[in-house]
């Protein structure tokens, strides 16, 4: 089981850029007024960002690394470790960790390197970059985090198009011998990817003659083979199963008490699942469950940190004790819990 | 279990909007006017916190009626 306790590392801040450009769900043209109620009291949904052609998420992962770093006073060439996780990279390769290691002027003594997840991504992230740092031998470290989901959406496709939002952002871990320890649970079921893909572009498919067709799959839900798949009852009964056992199994390992949570941040999938996920788990204290999904969609792997700095980030300045939990594509999903002192927030940078 | 006229009625509670007067066992889900696929999510949420019972994609897709859906839940707890 992949269950860990990571020693002598804490969250010392995080920051998040999204882009400035909004769109409404109620301008969503393939909605009837009924849907558009029902999604938005259901989904929970009512605006997202969307990222123009010229930004990447790498682009807004380097602004929220900037002012992170500025915002922390960290000097550039203590940091030795940057990982950049996300499922929309700037190139096949190089992988984009290393050209943000030079766009952020880092020394050449960094290690970067990428990791492709999504919804999960944040957790599996904090648990790679805490167990580099624990070591010891490095003591400050960037994990860059995000997707620019929308990058893959067509705007036909009523079950992808109006649920995603594009967001980068940074997250800064310090080596501290009096930091609590975080303890993970990260598990993956691979039995599980057809649920949510985009089957051409990578190796296994390259680009074909179709690849652009744009073909009706069903009504309401047109795309083309390069386009996000989702598949909603399948993602929605895999959230049931597996989501609030994960978490419990958490706070048997880590001796933590459900009722010690002060903030559980899900990733922002769906609020009727997250809802669900909390009714699971028995969490009653609606205020512990912070939402930013109704500002800024379903974010991928940002939606932890996003929702941290846009919901909770006056009340992370005391000592809390948080849960964070991402779950989505692969399938795949992760939890961890700790206790923390203070974890600075930079205000929300808009590109 | 509870009995197929309180089962309706619960979940007629769920569907925003609609008469819950005009939802019977024998209604066609699909068939509820302004139905979309949210509300197979809605049903699978409702299934899911008050029997404890998962409906898959394949579940829905051979069932038609309200007590369609009540049949695989008996079927499922037992």
């Amino acid at each position: 089981m992949a269950l860990f306790s990571s020693h002598n590392v804490s969250i010392k801040g995080v920051a998040a850029c999204v882009p400035k450009n909004k769109e409404l769900t109620k301008d969503y043209t393939l909605f009837s007024a009924e849907e558009h109620d029902l999604f938005v009291k259901s989904v929970g949904i009512e605006e997202r960002r969307v990222a123009p052609f010229e930004i990447t998420t790498s682009d807004l992962c380097f602004h929220a690394a900037e002012k992170l770093i500025k915002d922390l006073d960290w000097k550039k060439e203590e940091i030795d470790c940057l990982i950049f996780v996300s499922q929309s990279p700037d190139y096949f390769l190089p992988a984009t960790s290393i050209i943000l290691q030079h766009r952020l002027g880092l020394s050449k003594n960094t290690m970067a390197f990428d990791v492709s997840l999504g919804c999960s991504g944040y957790v599996y992230g904090l648990q790679l970059i805490a167990s580099i740092l624990s070591v010891g031998q490095i003591k400050k470290g960037l994990l860059l985090v995000g997707d620019k989901s929308t990058l893959s959406t067509h705007i036909e496709d009523k079950s992808t198009y109006p649920l995603f939002g594009d967001a980068g952002t940074a997250t800064a871990i310090e080596f501290d011998k009096n930091a609590s320890p975080i303890y993970f649970n990260l598990q993956s079921d691979g039995g599980g990817e057809d649920a949510i893909k985009i089957l051409d572009g990578a190796a296994r498919n390259t680009v074909r003659d179709d690849t652009f067709d744009i073909m009706e799959i069903e009504p309401g839900i047109k795309r083309s083979r390069r386009h996000l798949i989702l598949k909603g009852i399948d993602i929605f009964n895999f959230a049931l199963k597996e989501v609030a056992p994960n978490i419990n199994e958490l706070f048997r390992f880590s001796n933590i008490e459900k009722e010690k949570v002060n903030y559980f941040v899900f990733h922002q999938a769906n609020k009727l699942i997250n809802e669900s996920v909390r009714k699971k788990l028995k969490v009653l204290d609606v205020s512990k469950v912070p939402y930013s999904i109704n500002h800024f969609g379903n974010t991928s792997s940002a939606s932890i940190p996003l929702t941290m700095v846009t919901q909770i980030k006056e009340q992370l300045q005391k000592s809390n004790t948080l849960l964070f939990s991402g779950f989505g594509v692969g399938f795949s999903w992760a939890s961890c819990i700790f206790e923390t002192d203070k974890i600075y927030c930079s205000d929300l940078i808009e590109i | 279990m509870v009995s197929i006229e309180e089962f309706t009625s619960q979940l007629a509670g769920e569907f925003e909007d609609i008469d819950p007067s005009t939802i019977t066992p024998h209604t066609n889900y699909r068939e509820i006017k302004n139905w979309s696929s949210m509300y197979a999510l809605i049903i699978i949420a409702f299934v899911d916190a008050n029997y404890d019972v998962q409906l898959n994609a394949e579940n829905l897709k051979n069932s038609q009626t309200i007590k369609d859906i009540y049949d695989i839940v008996v079927s499922k707890q037992s």
